[in-house]
């Protein structure tokens, strides 16, 4: 080992410029605010094609009336964040360096690596198929999810929101459906977070 | 952004890599996770604190006020609810109530009286025979609960807005408030009162309100959440004075329009 790694291991650009990481990290606790008093609505009229209930011991807020006012409170930070990191991500150029292009058969050819546990994750700074596909989908899931909610909450004043996604009853299961997706990249997304801990010591440090 | 990598000559970046990541790895993987399991411990140990405190409850209170003049901003006096076809009509209609439906209020119709008062220039009360002969129409509209579910029913009434003008009422006023033969009350935003579709409902599906909808009368807004909806209503109030409701004043949102 010579003494000239360490200065190199140390010049290392930042992965993370610190708006992704501050969005970031607010978004997460949105996130969990509204996914949480989400399920506790949810439970107060679960959809008609589902019938379950998520177990009280995961929801946010004890009952109705408090899982609303959670949810309704959150939304704000959610939406104001969101708004502030997509269009960061999109003034920047981040998006469009990060995430595109996405080819049909590097996603084929990543997923089958990930499958067999060999996707290669060495260069945080760049994505690979699965993960541009993963990160574009959930910033999609984030839009589809506020514009449902916005679509649920003002069925009547935004009426053409609520017409777009097929009608009240259906933005409800669209809203369920968004939820769903977020919560599924959730799962891979910590998971792998968990295994190669330098891309979360990125997201806190930026590098 | 492309990585800037500087080369030294005669050093292999990719051994160079290697060997810094063997030895670097291990002591900031266990800071990683001991920090990790820090913030997680925090978030446990004390999550319930945090969302049980009197602080939480009051910055939850601040922002549905907050929410409440968002929604009367948003609220387009001339923006009406969307209307159905008969075959719409969700049947049978779902009742709802915070009693079971053998203990929803029997009213007498022969010995009903609505009370009118508040900021009104004509405060007689008004017997159901009197009710009847205003002016009605009917509306096929969408009934959307708190819980999340929604029905379609048919209302047939009189509008509100006649009423409150028939009364002589101050529309300058802030509220309407409404209390029900049982004891249920709730208040509304004058905006609502006038809206075209808020009625003084008589009839469900062409017939007379059933005790269980809300027999002698319930005040349909289509805009508002069912639970702003309130029956068997016996008096109502115009005021510059916020008298709260039955699920206001259990922490539901005050404003709670659609």
């Amino acid at each position: 080992m010579s003494a000239e790694a360490v200065p190199m291991s140390r010049t290392k650009v930042t992965i993370h410029p610190l708006w992704v990481r501050i969005t970031h990290w607010i978004n997460a606790l949105a996130m969990v605010l509204m996914i949480g008093s989400g399920w506790q609505i949810y439970d107060a009229s679960p959809l008609p094609l589902f019938q379950f209930e998520f177990p009280t011991s995961i929801t946010l807020g004890g009952d109705l009336p408090t899982g609303l006012a959670w949810h309704f409170a959150a939304m704000w930070l959610l939406a104001a964040n969101g708004i502030v990191y997509v269009g960061l991500g999109l003034a920047s150029g981040r998006f469009r360096a990060k995430l595109f292009p996405i080819r049909g058969r590097e996603i084929l050819a990543d997923v089958a690596a990930a499958l067999r546990g060999r996707l290669a994750h060495d260069d945080l700074a760049v994505y690979n198929a699965v993960q541009k596909l993963l990160y574009l989908g959930v910033i999609l899931a984030g839009v589809v999810i506020v514009l449902s909610g916005l679509s649920i909450w003002k069925p009547i004043q935004l009426q053409w929101l609520t017409a777009l996604f097929g009608g009240y009853d259906a933005a409800r299961y669209v809203h369920f459906f968004a939820m769903s997706a977020i919560v599924l990249f959730l799962v891979v997304h910590v998971v792998v977070a968990l295994l190669v801990p330098k891309s979360l010591r990125a997201m806190i440090i930026g590098r | 952004m492309p990585r800037i990598r500087k080369t030294i000559p005669g050093v292999d970046p990719r051994l160079l890599m290697k060997d810094a990541a063997k030895l670097l790895p291990d002591p900031s993987r266990r800071l990683f996770l001991r920090g990790a399991a820090g913030v997680g411990a925090i978030t446990m140990l004390t999550g319930c604190d945090i969302i049980d405190s009197n602080a939480a409850d009051d910055a939850l209170m601040m922002m549905s006020r907050f929410n409440d003049r968002v929604q009367a901003l948003l609220f387009n006096p001339n923006t009406l609810a969307p209307t159905y076809a008969e075959r719409d009509i969700t049947r049978p209609f779902p009742f709802n109530a915070y009693y079971a439906p053998d203990d929803a209020p029997e009213v007498d119709g022969e010995t009903y009286r609505l009370e009118v008062g508040g900021l009104v220039d004509e405060k007689k009360p008004w017997t159901l025979k009197e009710l009847y002969a205003l002016p009605q129409e009917k509306q096929i509209t969408r009934h959307v609960c708190v819980e999340g579910w929604s029905a379609i029913g048919s209302w047939t009434g009189a509008r509100l807005s006649d009423f409150l003008k028939r009364v002589g009422a101050d529309t300058r006023a802030k509220y309407v408030w409404f209390q029900c033969a049982e004891g249920y009350s709730t208040t509304i935003d004058m905006p609502t009162a006038l809206h075209a579709q808020t009625q003084m409902t008589f009839r469900f599906a062409d017939e007379i309100l059933p005790r269980s909808y809300g027999f002698p009368m319930k005040i349909r807004m289509p805009t508002k959440l069912g639970f702003k909806n309130p029956k068997h209503v016996i008096a109502m109030h115009v005021t510059n004075k916020d008298l709260g409701g039955y699920w206001e004043d259990r922490g539901y949102n005050w404003f709670s329009g659609l």
